[in-house]
């Protein structure tokens, strides 16, 4: 079986999942930008669903 | 010894396998641990299905389309993303977030300062601290629906206990002090009865972190003649952050989805200052009955839910792990 790449494995992978949710979070509530808030559902989306698939790679 | 052959629960075993009719028996005895595990979980697993996963498709589903449940019999048609859209360049909708992200900052940030500051003190062993932590925990214990009802009383102007205290300290009459019907002292009014009720259950998750800090580590800093201000901020601090951190995202996660404080206090109001992201979404349902523009809005409340819930699972692996 071939080797997983090591840039897919589940620890920063994970850490880049949770980086994208927090920064639509941020997006969400901040009070500055009404773009960033239209944004912002789909950059906690990807993060989410990211978050899901890569939890499941090995480490 | 207890003799497990006479015991009452054996014998009330062997009454029920003695009554289970023979063809179920049959059916029984032949199945693998795993089946067995499953016809437990089953009914569960059946009822969470139900309740919970069908409720949240049809939402999404339902997100989609101009449905409005006042009005069943209207053709229901497809919108597309239209409701996401209309909900993520609505300036009334970024300003109700704002007011969540101003009220869950607000309460996070009292509640992770007063409970560890009570954990700390808890962990002292003081004599009667069994009793003090009961006491402390009691708001806890409260159904909100009460908590709301009862602090409506003591804001009360004309007979309130709470404008009575503030009017003691300050010197200000306590019928010009009107915490719900005021424009600026409503938010804080929700605030300071959420940090009521919570902080308790803050303190008990510090609380268990600063219990996990072995005693010779202290010992250690001790003989190396470490002050207690550098005792904390070297060996308590760091080693409470991760329970912190845990207390700070289930908090995050449980006062983003605030409603029936919020609801029983203010109502939203006065104006919509105090109406946070489940008040509208409320209104936007229950009110205008626009369920299909509803839903979406339930859906982008419950992402960022989900995502929330993700990074506290990580965060629970990591206490886990120590």
């Amino acid at each position: 079986m071939k080797a997983w790449p090591k840039i897919l494995r589940r620890g920063p992978m994970e850490w880049t999942a949770i980086a994208l949710i927090g920064l639509g979070f941020l997006m969400l509530f901040q009070p500055f930008v009404l773009e960033l808030y239209s944004y912002s559902f789909i950059t906690m989306l990807i993060g989410t669903v990211m978050f899901i698939v890569v939890s499941k790679f090995p480490e | 010894m207890i003799d497990t052959k006479t015991s009452p629960l054996n014998r009330a075993a062997e009454a029920v396998a003695r009554s289970t009719p023979s063809r179920l028996v049959k059916r029984v005895t032949g199945l693998s641990d795993r089946m067995v595990a499953w016809l437990f979980i089953g009914p569960t697993m059946v009822l969470l299905l139900a309740i919970n996963i069908f409720p949240l498709f049809w939402a999404i589903g339902l997100s989609f389309t101009n449905y409005r449940a006042n009005r069943p019999n209207e053709p229901v048609e497809s919108v597309g993303l239209r409701n996401y859209e209309r909900i993520l360049t609505d300036p009334d909708i970024w300003i109700a977030m704002q007011t969540t992200a101003n009220f869950v900052f607000w309460t996070i940030l009292l509640q992770t300062v007063i409970g560890f500051g009570l954990a700390y003190l808890i962990d002292r062993k003081f004599r009667g601290h069994a009793f003090w932590t009961t006491i402390i925990l009691v708001p806890m214990m409260l159904s909100p629906a009460v908590v709301g009802n009862f602090w409506r009383f003591l804001y009360e102007p004309q007979i309130g206990l709470f404008a009575y205290a503030v009017s003691f300290v300050s010197g200000i009459p306590p019928t010009e002090i009107e915490m719900l019907s005021n424009v600026s002292l409503a938010p804080w009014s929700i605030i300071i009865v959420d940090t009521w009720m919570w902080s308790p259950y803050v303190m008990l998750i510090c609380l268990a972190g600063l219990r996990s800090i072995p005693d010779y580590i202290y010992e250690a800093a001790e003989v190396d003649r470490a002050s207690p201000i550098r005792q904390f901020l070297s060996i308590t601090l760091p080693m409470a952050l991760p329970f912190i951190m845990l207390a700070i995202l289930f908090r995050g996660i449980e006062n983003f989805k605030m409603f029936d404080m919020v609801n029983l206090l203010t109502g939203g109001g006065p104006g919509s200052t105090t109406e946070v992201a489940s008040i509208t979404l409320k209104r936007e349902a229950f009110e205008k009955w626009r369920t299909g523009y509803s839903s979406a809005f339930a859906i982008i409340l419950f992402v960022a839910v989900f995502g929330l819930a993700n990074i506290y699972v990580k965060a629970l692996n990591r206490v886990k792990q120590r």
